[in-house]
C-alpha cells in the first residue's frame, strides 16, 4: 500500500504526494462505510489543504530526505508491541457492521429517531455536530484558531519592505489559459462553497467544508496572480479580524442563549419556536465555522508562502 | 448567573483570547488577559464554594440531557484542579508584560496573550468537561497553544524543543483518541458518569484492557511519568520563563487529574489496580523517575534544566503516592499536586527573575545573585526548602503524608527511598545556594539590581503562599480528604 | 467469532502501526509529521469503521430508509481531522524556523549543532 512506499522513499515530494493519495484513498473508504460528510472533509483536508501545506514546506526547506542512520530496532519493538496490544483488543470486538453492537444501542438511536422532531434536520451529522455536540465544534475551531495564531506567531515577517517588490507575478502567471480559466473558475468555487455552506442542513457539507473550499479559491487567486496581488484584494488585518469574528460568533452565539435563559449553546432560547430556534443557532454557530476555517487556512497559506518570499529577497 | 458557573468558568477565558488577538495593542491585550484570568479565578472560588456546600454541580450545554449532549460536572476534586489552574495561570501572568520584555518583540505580545488564554481555557476545559471526547478536544486545545507559546522562547533551541514536544504530545493525544474510541466501542457512550455505570456490564475484557492500556500510556506522555518525559527538561528550559512557570504548574497537574479521574472515577480502583499490574509499573516507574531524574537534576549547568528534571522527579513522587492506591496515598498525592504547583510556580518565576537581569540561565552567571539580588534569591532558597520538604512549608506537608502513606502499606523502604530522594533534592538546591551566595559575581554583572517589583510581587505571593499553606492546611487537606472520600465511595 | 469480519479491523491496526512506526523511527522532521498524519488518519478509519451498520446508509434522514450508519463517530472525527490538520500545520511552520535557524532538518544534525553550541 501507499503507506509502506513512504516509509521507504527518500524523496519528500513523492512522500507527501503519497500521502496525498492516501487520503484520497481513505475519503473513498469513508464513502463505501457511509461517512459521507467524513469524506468530503478527509478529502478536501487531507488530499487538499495537507497536501498544498506540506509542498508550501518543502519549497522552503528541500526536497530530500537523508538515509536514516538511526538503528530501528527498537521502534520496531515499540512498534510490535502496540500493534499486538490492539490486535489482542481486537479480538473482543462486534464483527464490523452488526446493528446489535453496543455503539449502536445506547446513545446514537436517539439522534437518528428523535433528530427530526427536535431539529428538523435530515443530515443527522449536522444535527449532532452542531447542537447535540455542539460544544465540541466551539473547541474545534478554537482549535484551528490556535493553529492559526501559532502560525503566525512562528512565521509572522515583520513587513518592513513591500512584499511586492520581490514577488511581482504568481509562479503560474505565464500561463495565459491558466489565467482565464481560473478567472472563470473561481468565482464558481466561491458559489460552490457558499451552496455547501447553507446547504448543510440536507445533504453532505456545512461549516468546516465550505471554509476549507472557501480558501482554496483565494489560494488558486494567489498562485495564479501573485500574492500581492491577493494581498491586495483581501487585506490582511482584515482576515485576522475575521478568523476571530468566526470563534466569536459561535462563541457569541452562545452566550445569547444564555441571556435568553437557555443554557449554553441551548438554541431553544433564540426563537419562539425551539425547532426554528435550533436552525437559526445551527445557521450562525456554521457560519462562524466557516469564517474561522477559511480566513485561518488563508492566514497559514499566506504566512507561509509570505515566508518563503522574505527568504528568496534575502538570498538575493 | 450561579447555575452558569460550570461553563463560564471555561468561556470567559475562551472568548477573551479572540479579543486579545483583535485589538492588538499589547498592554490593552494583557489587560483583557488578566481580567479575564482573575474573572476565571473569582468563578472557580465560587465554583469550589458551591460544591463543598452542595454536592457536585452538573451543566448541561445546548440543554441536552446526558449522555446525548455533552456535559460538565463539577465534583470536589475538578474544583479543586480548577481553583489551582486559574490561581496559578493569574498570578503568572501578572508578571508576563515585564518578564517577556526582553524575550518577545512588542507586536508579538498580543498573540502570546492569546495563546496563553487558549491554554488556559484549554486546561479548564479537561478540568471540567464530564465527556471524554470533549476531553481530547480541550486537551489538544491547550496542547497546541502550549507548543506555540514554547516556540516563542529567544533560542533556537525552542524551536527543536517545541517540535519534539509536538510529536510526543501527538502521540499521546492520538493514543488517548484510540482509547476513547475503544471505550465507546464497548460502551456506545461518551459521557464519564454513564460511562462508569456502564462498563462493569460490559463482556468485552479484552477491548477494555486495550482501551485502558492506551489511554493510560496517552495520559502518562502528557504528564512525563518517567520513561515518557524526554519532551520536558528542553521544553521548560527554552521556553520563555513565564511560561514555564504556568506550564511547570499547571499542565502536567491537569494531565495527573485526568488520570486519577479516569482510574478512580471511571475504571473504578477494582478493575485498574486488580485487573492491571497497573500498580507495579507505577511504582517501579515513579522510583527511577525519583532518582534517575533528582540525580540528572545535580549535574545540570543550566538552572532551568535543574528545576525541570526535578519537575520529573516531583512528578514521581506523585505517581508514587497514586501507586499505593489507598485513600491516604490519594490524599498525598492531591497535596502534592498543589504543593508542587505553588513551589515550580514560585521557583520558575524567580529563575526568570534573575535571567530578565543576568541575561542567560546557566548556573555560573547566578553567581554572586544572592547579593546583587536578595529578595529574589531569597525566594528561590525559601521554595527551594519548600522542595526539599523542609517544617513549615508546603512540601513538608505532603512529603509527611507521602510517608505515613508508604507505612501504612507496611512499605517502610519507600518510605526510606522518599526520605534519600529529598537529601538529592538538598543536593541540587545547595548547588545554585552556593553559587549565589559564596562566589563572587562575574566582572560582566556586578552591576546587577533586584528585579522590578512588578516580578517581585508575584514571586513573593506564590512564597507566601508556600508557607501559608504549609501552616494552615485546612484548604488544601481538607478538600483532598472531601474528594478522596468521594471517589472511593463512588467507586464500584 | 467471526474471523472475516474482524478483517478490516486488522488492516487499520497494520496501516496505524506504520505510520506509528515512521514518527518514531525516521530522523527527517518532515517525514515525522507525515507519519503522524498517517497514524491519525488510521484511528480514523478505525472510528468509521465501528459506525458501520450492514445494510445502512448515510445518516441523512429520508422516510424511505429505515437503516442508518452510526452518526457519532462521523461527527468525532469531522472534529478529529480539523484537530490533525491544525496540528500538521503547526509542526510544519515549527519545521520551516527550524530549518532557517539550523540550515538542516534531518534530527541527529540538529542535535550535533546543538551539543557544540
Amino acid at each position: 500500500m501507499t503507506a509502506v512506499a513512504v516509509v521507504l522513499m527518500r524523496d519528500l515530494f513523492a512522500v507527501v504526494m503519497l500521502t496525498g493519495i492516501y487520503s484520497l484513498l481513505s475519503a473513498s473508504f469513508f464513502v463505501v462505510f457511509d461517512a459521507v460528510d467524513v469524506a468530503f472533509t478527509e478529502a478536501a483536508v487531507g488530499a487538499g489543504i495537507s497536501t498544498l501545506l506540506m509542498l508550501s514546506t518543502l519549497t522552503l526547506t528541500g526536497r530530500y530526505a537523508k538515509e536514516s542512520t538511526q538503528k530501528p530496532w527498537l521502534a520496531l519493538a515499540i512498534v510490535t508491541v502496540t500493534g499486538a496490544l490492539l490486535i489482542y483488543g481486537t479480538l473482543d470486538m462486534p464483527t464490523i457492521g452488526s446493528a446489535s453492537a453496543p455503539i449502536h444501542q445506547h446513545v446514537a438511536p436517539r439522534y437518528l429517531n428523535d433528530s427530526m422532531q427536535e431539529i428538523a434536520v435530515p443530515n443527522v451529522v449536522t444535527s449532532v455536530l452542531a447542537s447535540y455536540r455542539g460544544y465540541d465544534t466551539l473547541g474545534e475551531s478554537f482549535v484551528i484558531f490556535t493553529a492559526g495564531i501559532g502560525v503566525l506567531a512562528l512565521l509572522m515577517v515583520l513587513q518592513r519592505r513591500r512584499a511586492s517588490d520581490v514577488d511581482a507575478h504568481g509562479p503560474m502567471h505565464q500561463h495565459l489559459i491558466l489565467r482565464i480559466v481560473a478567472k472563470i473558475l473561481i468565482p464558481l468555487i466561491l458559489l460552490f462553497a457558499l451552496y455547501v455552506q447553507f446547504h448543510g442542513d440536507y445533504g453532505p457539507g456545512g461549516g468546516f467544508q465550505a471554509g476549507v473550499i472557501f480558501a482554496a479559491a483565494i489560494i488558486l487567486y494567489s498562485m495564479l496572480f501573485g500574492l500581492s496581488a491577493a494581498r491586495q484584494t483581501i487585506s490582511q488585518p482584515l482576515i485576522f479580524a475575521l478568523s476571530a469574528v468566526g470563534v466569536l460568533l459561535y462563541g457569541g452565539v452562545g452566550v445569547a442563549c444564555m441571556l435568553l435563559g437557555g443554557n449554553y449553546l441551548d438554541y431553544d432560547a433564540l426563537a419562539e419556536d425551539p425547532v426554528a430556534g435550533q436552525h437559526l443557532g445551527i445557521l450562525l454557530v456554521e457560519l462562524g465555522v466557516g469564517i474561522t476555517v477559511a480566513s485561518v487556512m488563508i492566514i497559514i497559506f499566506f504566512t507561509f508562502n509570505g515566508r518563503s518570499l522574505s527568504e528568496r529577497g534575502r538570498r538575493r | 448567573m450561579i447555575a452558569h458557573l460550570p461553563i463560564l468558568q471555561v468561556v470567559i477565558p475562551l472568548l477573551a483570547a479572540p479579543l486579545c488577538m483583535v485589538v492588538r495593542i499589547p498592554r490593552l491585550a494583557w489587560t483583557i488577559a488578566l481580567l479575564a484570568s482573575s474573572g476565571a479565578f473569582a468563578i472557580s472560588l465560587l465554583l469550589l464554594q458551591t460544591v463543598l456546600e452542595t454536592g457536585t454541580v452538573s451543566y448541561l450545554l445546548g440543554g441536552w440531557p446526558s449522555p446525548w449532549g455533552i456535559e460538565y460536572r463539577i465534583d470536589q476534586l475538578n474544583a479543586y484542579v480548577l481553583l489551582l489552574v486559574t490561581s496559578l495561570g493569574t498570578i503568572v501572568l501578572f508578571s508576563a508584560p515585564t518578564s517577556l520584555g526582553q524575550e518577545l518583540p512588542a507586536d508579538r505580545h498580543p498573540l502570546f496573550c492569546t495563546a496563553y488564554l487558549l491554554c488556559l481555557a484549554g486546561l479548564l476545559g479537561v478540568t471540567a468537561t464530564g465527556d471524554v471526547f470533549n476531553l481530547f478536544v480541550f486537551l489538544e486545545l491547550s496542547s497546541l497553544s502550549s507548543y506555540t507559546l514554547i516556540a516563542l522562547g529567544s533560542d533556537r533551541r525552542a524551536l527543536t524543543a517545541a517540535y519534539r514536544y509536538l510529536i510526543m504530545g501527538t502521540i499521546g493525544a492520538t493514543f488517548i483518541l484510540i482509547g476513547i474510541g475503544l471505550m465507546y466501542m464497548t460502551t456506545g457512550t461518551l459521557n464519564m458518569y454513564d460511562l462508569a455505570q456502564r462498563l462493569p456490564e460490559m463482556s468485552q475484557p479484552r477491548t477494555l484492557l486495550t482501551a485502558f492500556a492506551f489511554f493510560v500510556t496517552g495520559v502518562c506522555l502528557k504528564l512525563a511519568l518517567f520513561p515518557l518525559h524526554q519532551w520536558l527538561p528542553n521544553a521548560y528550559a527554552h521556553a520563555p520563563s513565564v511560561v514555564t512557570a504556568f506550564l511547570a504548574a499547571t499542565a502536567t497537574k491537569v494531565a495527573i487529574y485526568v488520570l486519577v479521574r479516569f482510574v478512580y472515577s471511571i475504571f473504578g480502583t477494582e478493575f485498574s489496580f486488580s485487573t492491571m499490574p497497573l500498580q507495579t509499573i507505577f511504582l517501579i516507574a515513579a522510583l527511577l523517575g525519583i532518582f534517575i531524574c533528582s540525580v540528572s537534576a545535580i549535574y545540570q549547568s543550566n538552572v532551568k534544566h535543574i528545576f525541570a528534571y526535578s519537575s520529573v522527579a516531583q512528578i514521581g513522587y506523585m505517581i508514587l503516592a497514586f501507586s499505593f492506591g489507598t485513600a491516604t496515598g490519594l490524599i498525598a498525592m492531591l497535596l502534592h499536586l498543589f504543593n508542587h504547583a505553588l513551589m515550580k510556580g514560585a521557583l520558575f518565576l524567580a529563575v526568570g527573575a534573575v535571567i530578565y537581569r543576568v541575561g542567560s540561565s546557566q548556573l555560573q552567571d547566578f553567581s554572586g545573585m544572592g547579593r546583587h539580588m536578595p529578595w529574589t534569591m531569597a525566594a528561590i532558597v525559601a521554595a527551594g526548602l519548600s522542595l526539599i520538604g523542609v517544617p513549615l512549608s508546603v512540601g513538608f506537608v505532603s512529603k509527611w503524608y507521602l510517608v505515613v502513606a508508604a507505612l501504612e502499606q507496611d512499605m517502610w523502604p519507600i518510605a526510606v527511598l522518599v526520605l534519600l530522594g529529598s537529601l538529592l533534592a538538598i543536593a541540587y538546591v545547595w548547588r545554585l545556594v552556593e553559587v549565589a551566595y559564596y562566589q563572587q559575581a562575574d566582572n560582566a554583572h556586578v552591576d546587577v539590581q533586584e528585579a522590578p517589583i512588578s516580578l517581585l510581587i508575584p514571586i513573593w505571593t506564590l512564597v507566601a503562599a508556600n508557607v501559608y499553606f504549609g501552616i494552615d492546611t485546612r484548604l488544601t487537606v481538607g478538600v483532598s480528604e472531601m474528594a478522596t472520600r468521594a471517589l472511593f465511595g463512588a467507586g464500584p | 467469532m467471526n474471523v472475516l469480519g474482524l478483517y478490516n479491523y486488522w488492516v487499520v491496526m497494520v496501516l496505524m502501526m506504520l505510520g506509528f512506526y515512521i514518527v518514531i523511527s525516521q530522523g527527517n522532521l518532515i517525514k515525522k509529521i507525515i507519519g503522524l498524519s498517517i497514524f491519525q488518519a488510521s484511528v480514523f478509519i478505525l472510528y468509521i469503521s465501528m459506525a458501520k451498520v450492514a445494510g445502512g446508509t448515510a445518516p441523512i434522514l429520508d422516510e424511505s430508509i429505515s437503516t442508518y450508519s452510526n452518526p457519532l463517530p462521523h461527527v468525532l472525527i469531522l472534529t478529529a481531522i480539523v484537530v490533525g490538520v491544525a496540528t500538521t500545520a503547526l509542526g510544519l511552520a515549527l519545521v520551516v524556523r527550524i530549518r532557517e535557524s539550523y540550515g538542516t532538518i534531518e534530527e541527529d544534525e540538529i542535535q550535533a549543532q546543538d551539543e557544540e553550541a
